[in-house]
């Protein structure tokens, strides 16, 4: 069937859906119904940081797609996730009503204390959940469509394109943070009450939202899988190596990377709108160019154009992040930093690339050598331990 | 020009502040001059000798009273007024003990404020005398009318002008016709006489003013500006006005205003090269290390940064002389950055060519690292680093248009760190190797260029210019662990505008950035300039996809 | 798919559920624990780092005292990185994971935002140590930095009637607390009288550092014969170019003076000084107090971080104050429970340190002196004015339009953070 044609020579990609189905199963089971005393319970607190980080891995799987397998290096892909994040936000903020603090069922409390009269236009329709999930998908889709018909139509390639998206997200930074936008300038939208009618604090809600983040990186893993594994899927891959020989082959490369940049950055902005409520703010924070240029690292440390790869970069630095910012708090920094150097200089395929590499070793029976030369390089001790 | 700046920098100073009077001087501390009564001091020392001087009533008492005391100082006539005066405005003055004593501290050395007699040390009891805003006003105020008779015309100059700020009552009038009787310097007299005109603008006959109107008609003071449109206006509007004077000072307005607009729109300009002289810095050294060399170096920001840490080490190192530090710090910062780009290349880079993308995530890596190494080794907090008197202040041109010293500066200092670099590359036979390594890396190694070498050298040459951004930097701005996350996107922005690998573009792109950067603001707003100037490069690029001066050929390419 | 990868799926879950389990173990420790929610790393951490030092010393000074409840404090410090959603991550993990009995954190207004449906989700208790825009009271947070009228009015009320200034410019950074704030202040100029043409609004992003045309403006707008001053909000990295371009500029604080509410003795540590003698700040401590308790704590202060030229600022004190009253409500409850604590902790009196004693109040800002400082060459302070005793902080600004109706009380019967007295409806709350 088509899940087995997606999958079949695609051992990460199995081994990412067993996982993910194990997180939309025993989420729910280990933090509803296991008691919480129980050493099994796994707690709210562990269940949003899995959402969190879903919701990343989603990012940086929407940029593997086109840095991976198109080679454009988008240095600016938070924008896309942040403003899918605002069309969610925006949703949230009027579910509010006049629950706010000032009890104005029009406006939201920042318009309020800032003296807003009415509510702008276009925030005409947030209110209903079905508007505003498809400005969620229309918004950073068509951002992305004009920005990447007018980069692609003029062949602006490399670094070039590196750098005016990095201008672009820098933009929209700056204007997200203007109060005058109405989007709450830098602190942004929060105090969030509840979601489709669920209260958005309790513990069902966020284990459907993690839940719901995990069915969404499965579909969508999938989904750039199919992509991958097409016919459209090899011609990007051609134009990634050789852009003007496919060109001259008659191919119209603007075509093929405009879509799919559009899709990668419909997946970020589907990342941003599960990310939002999980974490409960949207600021222009996440339109900082430095976001980006992590979610380039996450990719990189995961392993290109594998797709799992950047799921488990996402997953990895993201854990080290989380664990690093307690255990060391002064310097966790250099321990980050330092990660980014050796991956880039030893592990040029990333994590996964080491096991790819192991298998492989494993399979030609020459482990063992790989395994001494991989040790002294970092000067393990080589016992002749396998990993 | 060195010799000029204490002149300009004592004439600006008195120009700005004189609008002291109008306000808070005389609204609230002359009722309190009223009813304050001598300091206690004061009546101890009358006590004990028959002429106590006026100067020890400084000592006690409330700001009010201090004002007071200043006052009769001034106008008592005694020899040692200004030297007091001005060490109290200085913070230079210590009173206190028993008896009361005043000292002028100058330096480390002491010095008995009434006699002149050198002191050992601080007499106990004695502290600094403070002083307030409201006070250091109307000590300026006082010292000007005692400097009118200085010897030095400039300093009368200066203080006849600093009189504008008062003179429209026409409290003045006698003691400038006295003055004006004896004052030969055209500068000076010129100056008393628009301060005389001022005042009979605002007191004096109809005829007096039409005069004064006349006199005043090419003066840019803002005092005197004000000062006409109240004519202007009031006389227009009232019954018993002169239609003729009003209009006469109408007129005079307006030419004024006209004038006014022309220095704003060169003002703006040079605001526009200053920015654009500040980005050129910034990014010039990025133009070699990413632009010829193709790395992506996220960490040339942190680079900026140990320049300007540099910077603050040496001034350390030399506390007592700024200037020497400053200047000492521009071959070792490109010394220090330049090594520390080396150890980059060596370390890093080298590993990495022929994939640039992979040079971002190790030097964004490296980045976060020298971030928080300058925490760990500096502390979080920014560091203070003083600037030389030469860099303090303005160039004031006229009253309305002054250049700031240290942005003109920094300017010519971009402009010759450019030069420099240009003739390095171009005639020189590192710049030549360079340039081929660049060009063709595997002919220029065939035909004996170390090649790896010149990699190193050219990333040390980008490092330590971009140290040397640093030290201008620290002049303008925090040093801090933050210093070059505030750069590196601007710099990015304006090699790529420029193009990528041509040092004029780098220019060019720095300087039309900055100047449109600088239009843009005044009618859109600091934060909204931004905006359309990212959005204007965006749209630069899709029109321009290699930037202002493209590179052409065979390397075009990459 | 055989077991094996079942299996594998499974031993991750168990990975994420060790976390529970750690928890699991804290609790069986003899301490209690309190949060640090400072950034180490980013850029804030140049404010934050001096605010984990503190409570690290007053925590250590806490336990030499014997500790609390018979029992020792133990500070649990992360590392929320100047990254807002990393703000409410480590929330989160201090209140669930290590259990933490109050945190005392924060710097930002959108830090605070990130973190707040967190501490009232899970019933924490948060101490807010930075001056705010107001508009805010909620029932996990206790804002012990200065409201508004705290700080922002009374420095104008100084400008207008001992300095006698007429018009006016308000400067400042394009976010929330600058924007509240000037909205505060010139509805209160207009309000007082002047006219809107005397009064001129700027705002500027994070960071900026090319004020050129900003004071070339300044300058104009001063040199229309009335007295002119500058009532700034400009934040943090912005102000030593600020600065800089003003004393190059050539205007003097006599002419135009500035007064700032985020400039303190840190700020002034980090900058050369003398350009800005005269301008001034309005805070609610200044180092420069002569106070015994104050010595005391600035000899102690530089004791602890073994450097004699160490300064002190007003956000310190108000951990300071925060902190201490926090220690008193827990011996008052006795216990670390949360409502208990919040419940005990309205109406604790703690001596503050410039010689007054400020209170928690019903609506959880606290009692504070307002002091009007200029600056001095070696950076320090010198107080000019002071308001006659303590101002209570007023949660809901009466100069807004959406706010003067609405009163926060914590105490029964109201027992809300934002309860309209003329509808009297209590809005807004999230339980």
């Amino acid at each position: 069937m088509l899940l087995q044609r997606l999958l079949s020579h695609d051992r990460g990609g199995q081994i990412l859906l067993v996982l993910l189905l194990a997180v939309m199963v025993l989420v729910p089971v280990l933090n509803l119904a296991v008691p919480a005393d129980s050493p099994f319970h796994l707690s709210t607190t562990t269940v949003t940081l899995l959402g969190k980080y879903l919701c990343y891995a989603l990012l940086a799987l929407a940029l593997d797609l086109i840095w991976g397998y198109c080679g454009i290096l988008s240095l600016g892909h938070a924008a896309f996730f942040g403003l899918g994040g605002y069309a969610m936000g925006m949703y949230l903020m009027r579910q509010i009503g006049d629950r706010g603090v000032y009890g104005n069922a029009e406006l939201p409390d920042f318009m309020v204390f800032l003296n807003w009269q009415e509510l702008p236009w276009y925030w005409l329709g947030f209110d209903q959940f079905w508007f505003a999930a498809l400005m969620v998908v229309l918004v950073p889709g068509l951002l992305a469509g004009i920005f990447g018909y007018l980069a692609f139509r003029s062949r602006v390639t490399g670094v070039y394109l590196s750098i005016i998206t990095q201008a672009l997200t820098v933009a929209l930074m700056l204007a997200f943070e203007l109060n005058s936008m109405g989007f709450g300038g830098t602190n942004g939208l929060t105090d969030f009450k509840e979601i489709l009618g669920a209260p958005i604090t309790a513990d069902s809600t966020r284990v459907a939202l993690c839940v719901a983040s995990a069915l969404m990186l499965a579909l969508a893993y999938l989904l750039c899988r199919a992509i991958v594994t097409s016919r459209y899927g090899r011609i990007v891959l051609a134009l990634r190596d050789a852009e003007s020989r496919t060109r001259f082959c008659g191919y119209k490369v603007e075509h093929f990377k405009l879509w799919l940049f559009v899709f990668s950055a419909v997946l970020a902005a589907i990342a941003g709108a599960l990310y939002v409520p999980q974490v409960g703010i949207i600021n222009p924070g996440e339109f900082k160019p430095l976001n980006s240029i992590e979610l380039v690292v996450w990719v990189a440390v995961g392993g290109r154009a594998t797709l799992y790869g950047a799921v488990a970069g996402a997953f990895s630095v993201n854990y080290a992040k989380t664990w690093l910012t307690s255990v060391y708090p002064e310097a966790w920094l250099f321990a980050l930093g330092a990660l980014f150097v050796l991956v880039t200089l030893f592990l040029p395929k990333g994590l996964v690339g080491v096991v790819a590499t192991l298998r492989q070793a494993r399979a030609d029976g020459s482990l063992q050598r790989n395994w001494q030369r991989l040790a002294s390089r970092f000067g393990v001790p080589t016992k002749g331990e396998q990993p | 020009m060195t010799e000029r700046i204490p002149l300009l920098h004592r004439n600006a100073l008195p120009l700005l502040a004189l609008l002291l009077w109008c306000g808070a001087g005389l609204a609230t501390a002359e009722p309190a001059i009223d009813t304050a009564t001598p300091a206690p001091s004061v009546e101890a020392a009358a006590n004990a000798s028959p002429a106590p001087h006026p100067a020890l009533a400084l000592i006690g008492g409330s700001f009010n009273a201090r004002a007071a005391a200043a006052r009769q100082l001034a106008s008592s006539g005694e020899p040692q007024a200004v030297a007091i005066l001005e060490a109290l405005l200085g913070g230079q003055l210590y009173g206190g003990g028993e008896p009361p004593q005043l000292v002028i501290k100058q330096g480390s050395a002491f010095s008995d404020a009434l006699s002149g007699a050198a002191l050992a040390e601080l007499p106990t009891g004695a502290r600094k005398i403070p002083v307030n805003n409201s006070l250091r006003g109307q000590l300026r105020d006082l010292l000007a009318t005692l400097s009118l008779r200085h010897s030095d015309p400039q300093v009368r100059r200066d203080a006849a002008l600093r009189l504008l700020g008062n003179a429209a009552d026409g409290r003045y009038q006698p003691l400038l016709a006295e003055l004006l009787t004896s004052e030969q310097h055209p500068e000076v007299r010129q100056a008393l006489l628009l301060v005389q005109a001022l005042g009979q603008l605002g007191s004096g006959s109809e005829q007096q003013q039409a005069v004064a109107v006349d006199t005043l008609a090419d003066s840019l003071q803002p005092e005197i500006r004000n000062a006409l449109e109240v004519l202007a206006s009031a006389d227009g509007a009232s019954a018993d006005g002169n239609p003729t004077l009003a209009a006469a000072a109408r007129t005079a307005a307006d030419a004024i205003d006209a004038r006014i607009q022309r220095f704003q729109l060169l003002e703006n300009i040079f605001f526009g090269l200053s920015l654009g002289s500040v980005l050129l810095l910034a990014a010039i050294g990025l133009a070699i290390t990413f632009g010829v060399m193709g790395v992506i170096n996220m960490a040339h920001g942190e680079l900026i940064m140990i320049g300007a840490y540099t910077t603050y080490s040496i001034q350390l190192l030399l506390p007592n002389h700024i200037s020497l530090a400053l200047l000492l710090s521009i071959p070792a910062a490109f010394v220090v950055s330049g090594l520390v780009g080396i150890a980059i290349e060596r370390g890093i880079i080298r590993h990495l060519y022929g994939r640039p993308l992979e040079t971002l995530l190790a030097t964004f890596g490296v980045s976060l690292i020298l971030q928080q190494a300058v925490r760990s080794i500096y502390s979080p907090l920014n560091r203070a680093v003083s600037s030389p008197e030469w860099l303090s202040g303005s160039w004031q041109i006229n009253p309305v248009f002054a250049l700031t010293w240290n942005r003109l500066y920094i300017l010519f200092f971009a402009l010759a760190v450019f030069a420099a670099l240009w003739l390095v590359l171009k005639h020189t036979r590192l710049g030549l190797q360079v340039r081929a390594v660049a060009q063709n890396r595997g002919m220029a190694r065939a035909i004996g260029v170390r090649a790896s070498r010149v990699d190193a050298l050219t990333f040390g040459l980008g490092s330590g210019i971009a140290g040397v951004a640093g030290v201008a930097l620290s002049q303008l701005t925090n040093v801090g662990p933050n210093l070059g996350q505030d750069y590196i996107i601007d710099s990015f922005l304006v090699v790529v505008f420029g193009g990528v690998g041509n040092l004029w573009g780098t220019l060019v792109g720095a300087f039309g950035l900055g100047i449109i950067n600088k239009f843009l603001e005044p009618w859109a707003g600091a934060m909204l300039a931004k905006i359309l100037v990212l959005i204007a490069i965006i749209l630069f690029i899709q029109k321009r996809p290699r930037g202002l001066f493209p590179q052409k050929g065979r390397a075009a390419e990459g | 798919m055989n077991m094996k990868r079942i299996a594998s799926g499974i031993a991750a879950a168990g990975l994420a559920s060790g976390l529970t389990l750690a928890s699991w173990m804290a609790q069986a420790e003899e301490t209690i624990k309190v949060g640090i929610l400072h950034s180490l790393s980013g850029t804030m951490a140049i404010s934050e780092t001096t605010l984990k030092d503190t409570m690290l010393m007053l925590i250590d000074e806490q336990n030499k005292k014997g500790g609390l409840l018979g029992k020792k404090l133990e500070p649990v410090v992360v590392d929320p990185a100047s990254n807002w959603p990393l703000f409410a991550e480590k929330t989160r993990e201090l209140l669930t994971k290590d259990k933490v009995a109050a945190i005392f954190g924060c710097w930002t207004s959108v830090s605070r935002k990130s973190v707040l449906p967190v501490v009232e989700e899970l019933n924490g208790l948060l101490f807010y140590p930075v001056q705010y825009e107001g508009e805010e009271s909620s029932r996990n947070v206790f804002y012990t930095g200065a409201a508004p009228n705290q700080q922002a009015i009374p420095a104008v009320d100084y400008l207008m009637n001992d300095v006698g200034v007429k018009r006016w410019v308000l400067a400042g950074t394009d976010y929330v607390y600058p924007r509240t704030t000037n909205k505060i202040l010139e509805a209160y100029l207009l309000a007082k009288g002047v006219a809107k043409e005397d009064i001129l609004i700027n705002y500027t992003p994070f960071g900026h550092s090319d004020w050129q045309n900003i004071v070339a403006d300044i300058k104009r707008f001063g040199s229309a014969g009335k007295k002119t001053a500058v009532v700034s909000t400009i934040n943090g990295d912005a102000n030593v170019p600020f600065y800089r371009e003003l004393a190059n500029q050539g205007i003097s604080a006599e002419a135009i003076p500035v007064v700032a509410f985020s400039v303190g003795e840190e700020e002034l540590s980090g900058l050369d000084a003398k350009p800005l003698v005269g301008h001034l700040a309005a805070w609610n401590y200044f180092m420069s107090v002569e106070d015994p308790a104050n010595a005391a704590f600035i000899k102690q202060w530089q004791a602890f971080t073994k450097n004699p030229k160490r300064v002190s600022n007003d956000p310190m004190e108000a951990h300071y104050i925060g902190f201490n009253m926090w220690v008193k409500a827990v011996e008052k409850a006795g216990t670390t429970d949360t409502d208990k604590v919040a419940e005990a902790i309205i109406g604790v009196k703690v001596p503050n340190l410039s010689g007054g004693t400020s209170e928690m109040l019903a609506n959880h800002h606290i009692t504070k002196p307002v002091l009007i400082g200029e600056i001095q060459e070696d950076g320090q302070f010198q107080t000019v004015w002071q308001t006659e005793g303590l101002v209570p902080g007023d949660a809901w600004s009466d100069f807004l339009e959406g706010s003067k109706d609405i009163v926060a009380d914590w105490t029964a019967p109201i027992k809300c953070g934002n309860y309209n007295s003329k509808t009297k409806v209590c809005s807004g709350q999230n339980f």
